[in-house]
């Protein structure tokens, strides 16, 4: 059992709320995943200033990462996040000749990921979530199966330029997809199972497939159980396997989509009570695409 | 009659609130901000009146033995799982499993149901207003369902004894189940649950389904 929320804001005048409402939600799933959380946020400008680019990493090596030219550093717990005005394939490249021992957790043109372990409200706070700016983002509280509870085991996977995935569920043929990728190349961080999956995702788009080919090419290679909210730069997508026993509930008003594994988690959110509600068919990919922004 | 005695659950637990009902000082009930939370009114074993405003989280009305139980709102994963008696009546739609397991009782949803409706099912009366999802009635043991829209994928799989009416399209049958002849016996019973649940359709424009009986034994023509 684990927990997902999601957040896409369509109205930019929820901007500023976005922290306080990802973080209402959280703190309804934690039972869902006391180990460890992990939270994606896009366009938090305190952290990604405008016109740098952002990578999140988990390193202990931060005067080194200080030392690089032009960053803004911010730290939160175990996560550092080190944006520039630089592309994120070359601040990536900064950050790991800074720091060889670091992991990379996301990197993109105004994603933050955060990971560490412990108490989802106690890591919120540590990630200052409820204070976070910004359009979309997604949050997991995770019960560890597949994999060790570290950081490097939280989710989202962010392992694509401004791409995320979170996970509810097991994977059963994720090794054999694991060794397929490895051979052409793809370096993993680590065992679990839902990285395979979004390296899968981020190899699909790197090929040039949008968000929702890619999901349903995962739904007819990858075999288990799963509820998945996928993010890009500019889309916000959610698909479940075909037997569907992950929960899964969506919610959309003019001002946003909304997606949790309970209602709880949307309880709280603003026009809740007008907005429609439903759940995702099995095997179904709903994506949406944030309007007025070309990717 | 009396007014209901008001629990609201910005203030008060679900748990305070489940040992009121447990041991019930009144007749009749009403539960205020429910925010979605798990198990509300499980457990009821005595012939209240329990009125939910709003959406509820999983197992609303579980183990219901006597209750008349109303969730004004959506409900969750497993509402009125394990029934044995009483009415149990959902306003919106219901999540997946609804009326898993249940011996008894009525289970009315004035909306549409996911998944796996009625899996299990061991004797409960289950009326659904709009849909139901893939997989219903999985290994339906007792009892009838009755669908006044669409049913999805694998209806009635491995079914053994339950009766399932359909006023809509059917996705596809599971293993074992059938469309069977609509006798006069049948179109009655069906009047009788539809009027019962307060829903005024034709009996006439529904199909029955139900259990082959092949797989009730091992053989080698079970394969499918």
């Amino acid at each position: 059992m684990c927990g997902i929320v999601g957040l896409h804001l369509r109205d930019p005048q929820l901007y500023p709320q976005l922290g306080r409402l990802l973080e209402t939600m959280l703190c309804q799933v934690v039972e869902r995943g006391p180990d460890s959380a992990g939270v994606a946020v896009y366009g938090d400008r305190r952290r990604v200033p405008e016109g740098h680019a952002a990578v999140s990493v988990l390193s202990r090596e931060r005067e080194a990462l200080r030392a690089i030219p032009g960053a803004v550093v911010t730290e939160a717990g175990d996560t550092v996040v080190v944006a520039a005005p630089a592309e994120p394939a070359e601040l990536v490249a900064a950050v790991r000749a800074a720091d060889p021992a670091a992991t990379v957790i996301g990197a993109g043109h105004d994603l933050a990921v955060y990971k560490g372990i412990g108490h989802p409200r106690v890591l919120a706070e540590t990630y200052d979530l409820v204070h976070a700016q910004g359009w979309q983002g997604l949050a997991h509280t995770r019960m560890a199966t597949e994999s060790a509870v570290t950081p490097q085991g939280c989710h989202p996977f962010s392992v694509g330029p401004d791409q995320c995935l979170v996970h509810n569920g097991s994977f059963a043929n994720h090794a054999t997809i694991r060794r397929e990728l490895a051979a052409a190349g793809h370096v993993f961080d680590s065992e679990n199972d839902s990285e395979v999956a979004a390296r899968f995702v981020a190899d699909r788009l790197a090929q040039g497939e949008d968000l929702d080919k890619a999901l349903r090419l995962l739904c007819e290679r990858f075999d288990g159980f799963y509820t998945l909210l996928v993010t890009s730069g500019d889309g916000f997508a959610v698909v479940r396997d075909a037997i569907a026993c992950k929960p899964a509930i969506i919610a959309e008003t003019d001002a946003y989509v909304a997606m949790a594994s309970e209602f709880r988690a949307l309880a709280g959110l603003p026009g809740i009570a007008e907005a429609r509600l439903y759940e995702p068919d099995p095997e179904r990919v709903y994506h949406w695409t944030r309007e007025g922004v070309t990717p | 009659m009396n007014e209901p005695v008001v629990v609201d659950l910005a203030t008060s637990s679900v748990r305070a609130l489940n040992a009121e009902l447990h041991a019930p000082g009144a007749k009749s009930y009403e539960v205020r901000s429910p925010q979605g939370a798990h198990a509300i009114a499980a457990g009821v074993d005595s012939e209240i009146t329990v009125d939910v405003r709003g959406h509820v989280g999983y197992y609303a009305a579980g183990m219901n033995d006597g209750g008349r139980i109303t969730v004004h709102g959506n409900a969750g994963t497993g509402v009125a799982e394990n029934m044995m008696s009483g009415t149990v009546r959902v306003t919106g739609d219901a999540s997946q499993s609804a009326g898993a397991t249940a011996h008894g009782g009525l289970l009315v949803i004035e909306g549409s149901a996911s998944m796996r409706c009625g899996i299990s099912m061991k004797g409960v009366d289950i009326v659904v207003g709009g849909d139901i999802g893939p997989m219903s009635a999985f290994m339906a043991q007792a009892g009838r369902l009755v669908v006044c829209g669409n049913a999805g994928d694998d209806l009635g799989d491995s079914i053994y004894e339950a009766r399932i009416y359909v006023r809509g399209t059917v996705g596809s049958l599971g293993a074992d189940c059938v469309e069977k002849q609509m006798r006069p016996e049948h179109l009655t019973e069906l009047r009788d649950l539809l009027a019962e649940a307060g829903l005024d359709h034709d009996p006439a424009q529904f199909r029955r389904y139900g259990s082959a009986r092949r797989l009730y034994h091992f053989t080698s023509g079970n394969t499918y």
